[in-house]
């Protein structure tokens, strides 16, 4: 089994982006849940989302405490102080960020994709909603989906010139986004 | 005959709620939206957009109005649906009381949350708790799946010739509602199918301006003790009911529940845990966990919480050791959990042993596995004849 944490803000896609994994999961034959936390439905408020996927059916209901990885859709989340805690001796982070890490910000991490995703997705959508594009780079980043798979679970959502716009997305997200490794 | 397969859906467990009444093709649908609810309104508002749903949808100005509604409409002979949580099932009170005494074979999603007294936006089985007397049979779910799969059986229960009651399905706020898993559609005509035995019963007494009948105006006396009789035995009659529609509905689709109560490693287990909802997928991996350290412990799933299912339990549980009940809200008054009480009116029969009770998961806190852990270590001990603590409230003793 793997477990995915996302850590955003209400407005930002965290929710979408997980069911969007989800369904793309599924298309490739594994087992898959994924729930969000959060209160009241508020734009800016912080926004956890969990998904996990397997071979077989999931049965843990629980929030997840040891992350195999983590994607951070606001940059300003990097600074929680409990976001690293638990994460996998393997982690990997997938990080929207115009800064690339000059120093490993915990041991346990040893992968991460940086790629600017609100950039992107203001170029190609208008406006910030860095989501479908931290997909691409999950997908690049992990080869836990394929990049088809994201794709077609992001039409599950959109139509349209807003589907096309999201689509150039998830590919940039894909092409664009900076790996480092640690040891 | 075997049902199709069914599409396989990535879909919320709100969404599921909403494809199941869908599916049964509700003659009247009426429901107000409320955090963690709101996707099941969206969601059926979509449907009958689309024209997948042809019911006549009531935009009510409230859950009162909601409940009053759909039991109206099926005292008319309709089928109806609506879904609420927490606040919304408090502002319905006396329309679910009215329901039950109506005998309106209502079928409610209810998505758990806490309720008034303390403000929380999040999960707790509280006011499914606090219309527990209400006169409704109440059923809890575990996962996306199940609510659908409840749902479909759930008109099939509510409208039985012999039932006439309304039916709540509950499942958790949060953990459950927003929990998007691969879910089986199964196909309409497959559910038509499934409930088309309905239609092979007599005919329930029906609300008719053009034949004018009194009912539920008052009743005196020995009138209404009969009434009440009469409702009491219908819950009880329910719970084979129940256990029958489940055994169909696996026959017919694939999937089944247990009825009434789940039993999971119990035969051989010297003492088992008892929980609910969400809880229970978590300890399903706890006790397999635990079992393969040499721990001979079983998890008693509770899907019917009213009528209570004491043949069953006490089937299950007699002759084990001791037993741990994991609720998600409290008994006022009995310092304690409400599952757990319930429980403890079955000493008599299930003999003598330890039973503890264990408070967790109010508000939205996660049941999580170590506390989990922490039931089945406590109920191990216990078994072995070690002194216990009787009603332990595992977040804030974590606090300590």
């Amino acid at each position: 089994m793997k477990e995915i944490r996302f850590h955003g803000r209400g407005g930002q896609g965290a929710v979408l982006a997980a069911r969007m994994l989800a369904i793309s999961l599924v298309a490739e034959g594994k087992c898959v849940a994924s729930f969000p936390m959060y209160g009241f439905e508020r734009r800016g408020a912080p926004v956890v989302a969990f998904t996990r996927f397997d071979d077989k059916q999931i049965m843990e209901k629980t929030q997840i405490y040891n992350p195999d990885c983590l994607v951070v859709i606001d940059p300003g989340l990097l600074k929680l102080p409990t976001l690293f805690t638990g994460l996998n001796p393997n982690g990997t982070l997938i990080l929207n960020s115009s800064k690339v890490f000059d120093k490993q910000p915990n041991e346990n991490l040893k992968l991460a994709g940086v790629v600017n995703a609100t950039q992107i997705a203001v170029e190609e959508v208008g406006r910030d909603v860095p989501n479908t594009c931290l997909l691409g780079a999950f997908a690049a980043v992990t080869g836990w989906v394929g990049l088809q798979s994201v794709m077609a679970s992001v039409g599950e959502y959109f139509g349209g010139e807003i589907l096309r716009k999201n689509l150039r997305c998830v590919e940039r997200g894909y092409n664009e986004v900076k790996v480092i490794k640690w040891q | 005959m075997k049902a199709k397969k069914g599409e396989l859906k990535v879909i919320t467990g709100n969404s599921a709620a909403a494809y199941g009444a869908m599916l049964c093709r509700p003659d009247v649908v009426a429901s107000y939206p409320i955090t963690p609810q709101t996707e099941v309104v969206e969601q059926l508002s979509k449907f009958h957009a689309d024209g997948v749903l042809e019911a006549e949808m009531i935009e009510v100005e409230g859950e009162n109005s909601a409940m009053n509604a759909v039991a109206a409409a099926t005292l008319a002979g309709g089928r109806a649906f609506t879904a609420t949580s927490s606040w919304g099932l408090v502002y319905m009170y006396d329309a679910v009381l009215q329901a039950a005494g109506f005998r309106a074979p209502v079928v409610m999603a209810n998505v758990n949350r806490e309720t008034p007294g303390i403000l929380a936006v999040s999960s707790g089985q509280q006011d499914m708790i606090q219309t527990r007397d209400a006169g409704w049979i109440q059923v809890i779910v575990e996962n996306s799946q199940e609510i659908l799969d409840t749902i479909i059986m759930a008109f099939r229960l509510a409208e039985d010739y012999d039932i006439q009651l309304p039916v709540m399905v509950n499942y958790d706020g949060f953990y459950i509602s927003y929990l998007a898993e691969g879910v089986r559609i199964p196909a309409k005509d497959d559910v038509d199918q499934f409930l088309a035995v309905l239609k092979t019963q007599p005919k329930r007494t029906i609300m008719d301006p053009t034949h004018p009948i009194g009912a539920g105006s008052h009743g005196l006396m020995t009138e209404f003790m009969e009434l009440r009789y009469k409702h009491c035995a219908a819950l009880d009659r329910a719970k084979k009911k129940f256990d029958e529609i489940d055994k169909d509905y696996g026959d017919f689709f694939g999937r089944s529940y247990g009825g009434q109560i789940e039993e999971y490693r119990t035969e051989d287990a010297d003492f088992v845990i008892l929980t609910s909802g969400s809880a229970v997928g978590t300890s399903r991996t706890v006790v397999d966990a635990k079992r393969a350290e040499g721990v001979k412990v079983g998890l008693i799933k509770l899907r019917m919480f009213r009528p209570f299912p004491q043949e069953k339990l006490i089937k299950a549980i007699k002759g084990k050791k001791a037993v741990g009940v994991i609720d998600r809200s409290v008994n006022f008054g009995w310092n304690s959990g409400p599952i757990y009480t319930e429980l403890r009116a079955l000493y008599p029969e299930i003999g003598p042993m330890p039973i503890l009770s264990f408070i967790d998961g109010l508000a939205s806190i996660d049941i999580t596995k170590p506390h989990i852990e922490r039931v089945i270590d406590d109920v191990a001990n216990a078994a072995k004849g070690k002194p216990y603590q009787a009603v332990t409230w595992i977040p804030l003793e974590e606090r300590e």
